[in-house]
């Protein structure tokens, strides 16, 4: 590379496809986006964008799907209804029971909009999934962790709560180690890992697309030629299939291990 | 021979962070194999558990996959650049 002292290599961010520097591998600076426009010293970028435009046709759906129920449903209700009831008994029902269903609100919300973001990813011309952005996720997690211990310190007690988070009857020895590790599990690991799973996920979903998408380009533009570039659309074609499974599978443990959390916090878990 | 001996070394480069993500992988490859081999066992034990075992699959499939995805994350998050 000394030679080629013209060439922009991709630290500089000036590497694109055909510009003569070598493949522009997808890194961080994929997920950087130049704002849209700028109001004072706030950036409106795309992520935002895709963040409300979710946001917006979630909760459209819903109010126009439930806003004058009928008995006998129409299409658009029973649609509604066939997405609240898929939530209500494979997420709420196996860790609540029954009278969880009061969290039914926040548990298809949280399905459904990050479902939504999480497709985002895929749909052609947006093609980023918003929630690789840790900003997105923090709130969500956080929101969450606010939750289940409010209801653990609300339902349990303050000192209920703390210390049904160790079983009784174990030797007292182990309890050394047995109390540290719960009070951090439930403090500080589940939140933690709640949000840095679907994050961790999306950010390496978005990243193995665009390897294999910028790939199949520049192998076009060598004169290796179209069998390895076909190779590399095929694993875009496998890499696309994957990202859907892990999209509604991200979903739908993050709204499970809410709902889970929330259940352990209703009623002592020992 | 002179111009042998004066050749430029190169030092060899390594991109810990792709070593890092080597060994990341190692365990939530045996986790993950583990996690769907002893669902598959359940399953054909009795298939009509089916449905609630695969609900715990999936589960223990993501909680273990989250170590693999971190070591995939991690390098660019502390990224020096």
């Amino acid at each position: 590379m000394t030679g080629d002292v013209a060439a922009p290599t991709v630290g500089a961010g000036g590497c694109h496809l055909f510009s003569g520097c070598g493949f522009p591998a997808p890194g961080l600076q994929n997920f950087n986006f130049k704002p849209l426009f700028t109001v004072g010293s706030f950036n409106f970028t795309k992520p935002e964008l895709v963040a409300i435009l979710c946001a917006i046709i979630v909760i459209a759906f819903f109010w126009v799907a439930f806003a004058k129920p009928k008995v006998i449903p129409g299409r658009l209700q029973n649609l509604g209804e066939l997405g609240v009831v898929a939530v209500r008994d494979q997420i709420l029902r196996p860790s609540l029971g029954r009278k969880g269903d009061k969290y039914l609100g926040l548990l298809v919300s949280l399905f459904f909009f990050i479902f939504l973001c999480n497709l985002m990813e895929l749909i052609p011309v947006i093609q980023f999934p918003v929630m690789s952005r840790i900003s997105f996720v923090v709130p969500m997690a956080a929101t969450v962790y606010v939750l289940y211990l409010y209801l653990g310190f609300k339902n349990q007690g303050a000192w209920g709560y703390i210390s049904n988070m160790w079983p009784r009857g174990v030797p007292w020895p182990v309890y050394i180690i047995l109390i540290p590790v719960e009070l951090l599990r439930f403090f500080v690991i589940q939140p933690f890992t709640l949000g840095i799973r679907l994050f961790a996920n999306m950010f390496a979903g978005h990243l193995l697309l665009s390897i294999f998408m910028v790939a199949t380009w520049y192998l076009l533009g060598l004169s290796i030629g179209l069998l390895f570039a076909a190779g590399s659309a095929v694993m875009v074609l496998f890499v696309f299939l994957l990202e859907l499974l892990i999209d509604v599978l991200q979903a739908f443990i993050f709204t499970t291990l809410t709902a889970v959390y929330i259940a352990s916090s209703l009623e002592a878990q020992h | 021979m002179s111009t042998l001996a004066a050749a430029a070394t190169t030092t060899l480069q390594i991109n810990f962070g792709a070593v890092g993500y080597g060994l990341a992988a190692i365990g939530p490859g045996i986790g993950i194999g583990l996690v769907f081999g002893h669902a598959i066992e359940a399953m054909a034990r009795q298939p009509e558990a089916t449905g609630r075992i695969s609900l715990y699959m999936w589960i223990g499939f993501s909680l273990t996959e989250i170590l693999a995805l971190l070591g995939l994350v991690v390098p660019f998050i502390f990224h020096a650049s």
